[in-house]
């Protein structure tokens, strides 16, 4: 426990990024209440690729997500069962924390959600600040952090000079790069992304993937998308989720995105691929 | 990889090394202040050594906590505990404020004369077979009945003016009824006895105490019967209209009916504030110890007077009639509370049985081409 | 064929004559509407008229002088006014943090299935009768804090002078104190603000919070940045609110205190009084210029206590937390 601790502390403001993890989820089952969602969902996540998780909505994808960086716990009557590991090292087992896991592996939302009241800056900075990282010490490297992780979003060109503006005040495009910023500047290893742009316009979409493109093989990245042929763009892994009614959702088939679109075992798979329904 | 345990993940904040952490840092601040505080320390009394355990207390739970993890989950976990006494504090102080009186009121309560008699005939230091609140629960009952009656129908109304009519004056209104309900009570009292007992020259009396509680019932009553009202769904009112019928009859038939149990709530909640407040008869009903069933002429007394002139008495037993007094009163509240809240659990247009069956009765006469129409 | 008239189009009309019940039921209701205007315009000028030959005689003295001799003309509200500052700030002291603490623990850390029984607690603690407390207070809570009032002035007396007490070998001296009386309406107001920042705090934006616990902040942490910044302006409306309600306190100021015409300048001190307290206590008052001043002293409170919560109103309005609230 205190080795996690003191790994953690060691974590300084400007060390590289810590190369990406691997994630594995093993045995995956989710309940709300007596209400089962999951069922045996088990997933390889290959470190510094991008994966794609598809599916018609509801059978679980953001459930699943959601899963990965223990969040689901936090959803009262929630419950799951299985492993999710980190580099190997169990997220539930007793003995570690949610924060630690949750720094690690960091999540953007559906809805961008930046803490309105506080500055472009403050912003980014405030993983370090709520993670227990001193930025007082260390201003100039806080400053440089923050132009850093602006730049790997994308955002840097059009906020530079307004740094203190509140975070509210920026387009919604420029907030959901906002938040993909202020998720970086934590270090995570994994990075999960929750359909990042479907409230978005083309622009802000396309924006978006070229970010992650650009830090995937420093972070490995896992993302929820209802577009198939964003899943195609931007991932190099892929699996496909399917609840029939009234079961809850599993993972049908995986495996390297090009093999799922072109080539699907289950028909299923190729049901969905090829639009036959949604 | 079939066989990963399907048990369930214990994800739970409450872990046994909380626990122990927690219990470890209670005892050990609990020894070392009463070393401290009994043996070294010139220092004294019951308070006093709580807070100073309190205080060892966190400082032991954050060194606990501090040895296995960082700083960050210190500080959590100490403003967890922080908060958790503050609210185990204030329900604390309740239990006890309620506690206290009906130990202090039960040697009077347990009488059945404490009911049924008055102490018109009796002296302060009588014994507690003798005497009792007769008169002031009859005096509370009548007053609270009055204002009731004063204060309902013209809240209810100007509720509609700002719910339904939403005429030129409706923010002009609202913004004086938010004002009024904070008035400090004392001065509707003194506004009341202002008004008609001096300029208009009535005597002390219940009715002028009905007056009082009724200014402060009445913005009460207004802005929750207007808060209800803007919960009954707009798609009523527009159904009723598309029927033809005018704004009253959607009010009357539809509206209210609907808002009925959340009205009622309202009301028992106005209710139940104002059945305890002692400033505003101070000055209205005069005081007296003879039971008076006439409000409208003579003083009146009633349980919260007679709790605040009975304690000031020196004397034992007129101190615990006071008490008994004041346990009555927090019964009615709780009477009044309970009420609310069982009408209030019932859902929005929530229809009694006998309204439904009379309902179907008239559908079945509507549509039924054969059946007379009843008239009316 | 008729020649197309150029004429611009007529609007028809909409509005229909009311029928007359429905002009009867706008009529009844407006009219109490505006009985209910005018009585609140009504008080104040009660108030205004009938203390009118006080006030007139009192001059601005009235707010300056702390003696109530009103047979011979020397009658002001300072001294009133100084004890109902003094007790509302202790209130506050006391009310304040209790508040704070109680609301962010029904919200964030009792388990889930508590909290409607816990808010309907702190419902009935606000419809206790203050006379309750009253009792309560003199009886139970004087006795158990006297040691408190008398570690308070042994220890702090010396660097904050305020705090000190004339004869603090006696215990009758740390009795009926400001202190104690506001330690008692605090608790006496502290359910209505609980009240308010609760229902303020659970509206804090779930995205938000989910915001801050993603990225691996800690429960307190996420209280810190996300809860309490936008709950600010209910934390600020809710105890100016309290302040307001503790200024009219009469009941449990007046069985507590043990009334002294002068400025409450030792709060640990025996003695005070408050303007609430003072009118309760002369309720019997028999002289016409004594009542007269009785009402304006009545007056007095009044325009305080609309003050305070005029600015409760606005600064509730204008923030983030009152934006949400309707």
């Amino acid at each position: 426990m205190s080795v996690q601790s003191a790994v953690a502390e060691t974590d300084l403001v400007e060390a590289p990024a810590s190369g990406a993890s691997s994630l594995r989820a093993q045995g995956i089952s989710a309940w709300f209440g007596a209400h089962q969602v999951l069922d045996q969902v088990t997933l390889d996540i290959t470190a510094g690729e991008v994966t794609a998780l598809i599916g018609p909505s509801g059978c679980g994808k953001s459930t699943f997500l959601r899963i990965l960086n223990r969040m689901h716990e936090l959803v009262p009557g929630a419950s799951l069962a299985g492993r999710v590991l980190l580099d190997d090292v169990d997220i539930y087992q007793p003995a570690s924390r949610p924060t630690d896991s949750r720094r690690r592996i960091g999540m953007v939302f559906q809805r961008p959600n930046p803490f309105p009241a506080m500055s472009v800056y403050d912003n980014v900075v405030s993983g370090l600040k709520l993670t227990g990282r001193n930025t007082r010490h260390s201003r100039g490297r806080a400053d440089d952090l923050v132009e850093e992780t602006l730049r790997r979003a994308g955002l840097w060109a059009e906020v530079a000079k307004r740094l203190h503006v509140p975070g509210g005040a920026l387009s919604g495009g420029q907030q959901q790069r906002l938040c993909i910023a202020r998720a970086l500047a934590v270090r995570p290893t994994v990075l999960l992304m929750d359909e990042p742009c479907s409230a978005l316009d083309p622009t802000s979409t396309r924006r978006i993937e070229e970010t992650i493109a650009e830090i995937a093989p420093d972070v490995t990245i896992v993302i929820v998308t209802h577009n198939m042929q964003q899943a195609q763009r931007v991932s190099q892994q892929c699996a496909f989720f399917l609840a029939a009614e009234d079961e809850p959702g599993r993972i049908v088939e995986h495996g390297p995105t090009s093999q799922l679109f072109d080539a699907p075992t289950d028909p299923r798979t190729s049901d969905y691929v090829h639009g036959r329904f949604g | 990889m079939t066989n990963v345990p399907s048990a369930r993940v214990r994800t739970s904040s409450v872990t046994p090394e909380l626990v122990s952490s927690l219990v470890a840092a209670a005892l050990g601040a609990l020894a070392l202040v009463w070393l401290l505080y009994e043996r070294i320390l010139p220092t004294s009394g019951m308070l006093g050594f709580w807070l100073c355990w309190y205080t060892a207390f966190l400082a032991l739970y954050a060194v606990v906590v501090g040895l296995t993890q960082d700083r960050l989950a210190v500080s959590d976990r100490i403003a967890a505990v922080v908060f958790s006494t503050a609210g185990l504090v204030l329900f604390s102080v309740l239990l006890l404020v309620v506690g206290f009186v009906v130990d202090k009121g039960w040697d009077a309560v347990h009488h059945w004369n404490f009911f049924s008699e008055t102490t018109a005939l009796i002296g302060p230091d009588a014994p507690l077979d003798r005497g009792g609140i007769y008169a002031a629960a009859v005096g509370t009952l009548e007053q609270v009945a009055l204002s009731t009656l004063i204060s309902v129908p013209l809240g209810i109304a100007t509720a509609l003016y700002l719910n339904e009519v939403r005429g030129h004056l409706a923010g002009v209104v609202r913004t004086i009824v938010e004002a009024m309900t904070a008035i400090p009570s004392i001065l509707a009292g003194l506004f009341v006895f202002a008004a008609v007992v001096l300029t208009l020259g009535f005597n002390r009396s219940g009715l002028a105490a009905s007056l009082a509680l009724a200014v402060e019932m009445l913005p009460i009553v207004a802005r929750t019967s207007e808060l209800v009202l803007r919960l009954v769904p707009n798609g009523l009112r527009e159904a009723s209209a598309a029927l033809g019928a005018s704004q009253w009859e959607t009010v009357r038939r539809v509206v209210l009916p609907t808002a009925r149990p959340s009205l009622v709530t309202a009301v028992l909640l106005g209710v139940a504030r104002v059945v305890g407040e002692t400033s505003p008869i101070l000055l209205t009903a005069g005081f007296t110890n003879e039971l008076n069933y006439d409000p409208l002429h003579g003083p009146q007394v009633s349980l919260p007077l007679f709790a605040f002139t009975e304690v000031r008495f020196p004397v034992d037993n007129a101190i615990t009639r006071a008490f008994g007094a004041a346990a009555a009163l927090l019964l009615l509240v709780l009477l009044l509370f309970t009420s609310a809240r069982v009408i209030a659990g019932r859902p929005l247009g929530h229809v009694r049985r006998r309204e439904r069956r009379r309902l179907a009765r008239a559908f079945a006469t509507a549509t039924d081409p054969t059946r007379q129409v009843p008239t009316a | 064929m008729t020649a197309v008239v150029d004429r611009p189009l007529e609007r028809t009309s909409t509005e229909s004559v009311p029928l007359a019940d429905e002009r009867a039921f706008r009529a009844v209701v407006r009219g109490c509407a505006i009985v209910t205007l005018l009585l609140m315009g009504l008080i104040a000028l009660f108030l205004l008229l009938r203390s009118w030959p006080a006030l007139h005689r009192a001059g601005f003295s009235f707010l300056t002088e702390k003696r109530w001799l009103p047979d011979v003309n020397h009658f002001g509200v300072a001294a009133l006014l100084s004890g109902t500052v003094v007790i509302g700030c202790i209130a506050l002291l006391v009310a304040v943090p209790l508040a704070l603490g109680a609301s962010l623990f029904i919200n964030e850390y009792a388990p889930r299935r508590l909290r409607r029984l816990l808010v309907s607690m702190i419902d009935l603690m606000a419809a206790v009768p203050s006379i309750v407390y009253g009792l309560w207070g003199f009886f139970f809570l004087q006795p158990r804090m006297i040691g408190l009032s008398r570690w308070l002035s042994a220890h702090l007396g010396g660097v904050l002078p305020f705090l000190h007490v004339h004869d603090a070998d006696t215990p009758s001296s740390f009795t009926s104190s400001a202190f104690i009386a506001g330690t008692v309406v605090g608790i006496v107001v502290v359910p209505t603000v609980t009240s308010v920042m609760r229902e303020v705090f659970s509206q804090a934006p779930v995205a938000e919070r989910e915001a801050a616990l993603a990225l691996g902040s800690t429960k307190w942490g996420m209280i810190r940045t996300v809860v309490i910044p936008f709950g600010r302006g209910g934390i600020i409306g809710g105890s100016m609110l309290g302040l307001g309600r503790a200024l009219g306190e009469t009941i449990a100021v007046y069985l507590i205190i043990s009334p002294i015409l002068d400025y409450t300048t030792h709060p640990l001190q025996s003695g005070s009084n408050t303007i609430a307290a003072f009118i309760a206590s002369r309720s019997t008052e028999s002289s016409s210029i004594g009542l007269a001043g009785l009402l304006g002293a009545g007056l007095v409170l009044f325009l305080l206590t609309l003050l305070v919560n005029s600015i409760a109103a606005v600064i509730v309005a204008r923030s983030r937390s009152g934006a949400v609230t309707e």
